[in-house]
């Protein structure tokens, strides 16, 4: 399965944090790295959506849509910004 | 700067398709009207869902092909082994209804204040968002000087092509055929390498802004030459597209 | 309000007369054979490759792939079952039964964890690893098991989601508790009868 980038979740974490998220900035809580969420590296359509650190390869967050909700574990990140403070 | 994030809403609506044109054998573009839409940045994809008569469902994102103020359309390649590309290449026609969402993304856009020069590398159909890009600064009258360095299997293969050889002042079209080219071609020939991309792309020096786009394998190698070409890596902007 | 009907699509198809009951509920029956992922495919070169049995740290047992190919191997054919809503019928592979792997150790657990190259893990019981119900597969439809598709072994347990089947499996640990693996953890069913439609927790 060729992976894909954050830029093709961009409707999916619309719909969980209510903005556009893939300019977000991310740090890997593994490695250390930061990027924007559209340059991570995203494995679709597994049982869920797994979202990986593209320097590191260690799981940033995954969200899995149980029931028509989606559940996100942000564990794999120290931050995650949108640079809008608030 | 860029605009980070689009505030508002994102949900599913039922747009109707208004027209089917056929772009090359496996491609068409899908023009839709969208009741309710704000307008959308050039780079940006919509999400489309189709659903079957025993409530299977699938989605997939599409790039959108135009510019702003012009009607909503996207543009889509037919996969062998798709399961929604054939519907849509294939079945789908005017007067049909798709549901979709959008438009999506604040990190793949340009918009004329974000400057240039732009420097766009197309894969196969890689090319929609930055033909959006293209059209846009286009119409929005921007002098920024733009190269697009388009890599297609054939000379058939090639989407809007007239439209892109009509491009003149400060855009700059270059096409690579990978897989065969047509007697007395005058353009490149096989991959878009290393060499090939010290030819074409803007100097490091005059801080370009590259957007990359069309296959995860094709959009990793370019990427990878910008950054060991001088580019710094935040001004690669990429977008994959998935397999081959 | 449930959204339009896109006139004219169809793919994965409904069951045809007479494969009703092979089918699950919910489950629509797949002409291909989907690659699902949660991460980059591993590569073990083969004279790495071991399979292990762990219990509290420990490897009880293990084998090389020059040893595993020499333990007796079946050749089965099943249906599966993935929880995105896709089945296959009559896949055709080649495994070691998990019978096999576990009887050469002694041991009274109840659960194991499959665990495989890439961090991926999967939590079920000893008693639906054993009776003849699921193989450490090799071999797909007369190949070697393709990469892509979990090569060159993953496990295979048919009578639960396909999720399960870990791919890339390196061996099983023991536990006497049972804990969830990777999509246990993200809400996905501890155990996953498809009969059942045991998809999520609370299913």
């Amino acid at each position: 399965m060729v992976a894909l980038d954050g830029n093709a979740i961009g409707g999916l974490l619309f719909e969980v944090f209510g903005t556009d998220m893939t300019a977000a900035q991310t740090i890997c809580a593994t490695c250390g790295a930061a990027a924007v969420v559209a340059e991570t590296v995203v494995y679709l359509r597994a049982p869920g959506t797994v979202v990986r650190c593209r320097t590191c390869g260690s799981v940033l967050m995954i969200i899995a849509q149980i029931r028509g909700m989606s559940c996100v574990d942000l564990g794999g990140m120290t931050a995650l910004d949108t640079g809008q403070g608030g | 700067m860029a605009t980070a994030a689009v505030r508002g809403r994102l949900t599913w609506q039922t747009a109707t398709v208004t027209s089917v044109i056929r772009e090359t054998d496996a491609v068409r573009t899908i023009e839709l009207e969208v009741r309710d839409w704000d307008g959308h940045q050039a780079g940006q994809h919509l999400d489309v869902r189709l659903t079957a008569e025993d409530g299977y469902t699938a989605e997939r994102s599409y790039s959108i092909a135009t510019a702003d103020d012009e009607p909503v359309a996207i543009t889509v390649e037919r996969l062998d082994d798709g399961e929604v590309s054939p519907y849509l290449t294939e079945e789908l026609r005017a007067g049909d209804q798709l549901e979709l969402r959008g438009p999506i993304g604040g990190w793949f856009v340009w918009d004329t204040s974000d400057g240039g020069p732009l420097l766009l590398v197309a894969g196969g159909s890689g090319v929609v968002p930055l033909r959006a890009i293209l059209r846009h600064r286009q119409r929005a009258g921007s002098d920024v000087p733009a190269r697009l360095l388009y890599s297609s299997r054939t000379l058939a293969d090639v989407i809007y092509h007239s439209e892109l050889d009509q491009y003149r002042d400060g855009v700059e079209v270059s096409y690579a055929l990978t897989r065969s080219q047509p007697p007395g071609w005058t353009g490149y020939s096989g991959r878009v390498d290393a060499a090939l991309l010290a030819k074409v792309a803007w100097p490091a020096s005059r801080r370009p802004l590259a957007f990359v786009c069309g296959p995860t394998s094709f959009v990793e190698a370019v990427a990878g030459n910008l950054v060991a070409l001088g580019y710094p890596a935040g001004r690669v902007k990429t977008e994959r597209f998935g397999g081959t | 309000m449930s959204p339009p009907v896109s006139r004219g699509f169809r793919h994965f198809r409904r069951p045809a007369a007479g494969e009703q009951d092979r089918v699950p509920p919910g489950q629509y029956v797949a002409q291909g054979f989907p690659v699902l992922s949660a991460g980059p495919t591993p590569h073990t070169p083969l004279p790495e490759w071991t399979f292990s049995i762990r219990r509290a740290g420990e490897t009880l047992k293990s084998w090389t792939w020059d040893e595993f190919q020499a333990l007796p191997a079946q050749d089965v054919t099943v249906d599966i079952h993935c929880v995105t809503r896709w089945t296959k019928l009559d896949t055709m592979w080649r495994g070691v039964p998990v019978d096999t792997l576990l009887g050469q150790v002694e041991h009274d657990a109840p659960y194991v964890m499959a665990f495989s190259d890439g961090g991926y893990t999967a939590n079920l019981p000893v008693q639906d690893v054993t009776d003849s119900q699921a193989w450490v597969a090799f071999g797909y439809d007369g190949q070697p098991l393709a990469a892509e598709h979990g090569g060159p072994a993953r496990l295979l347990v048919p009578h639960l989601y396909f999720w399960k089947s870990a791919k890339w499996v390196r061996g099983l640990e023991l536990l006497d508790h049972n804990q969830p693996g990777f999509w246990e953890n993200y809400g996905y069913h501890i155990y996953g009868d498809p009969w059942r439609q045991q998809r999520y927790a609370g299913d």
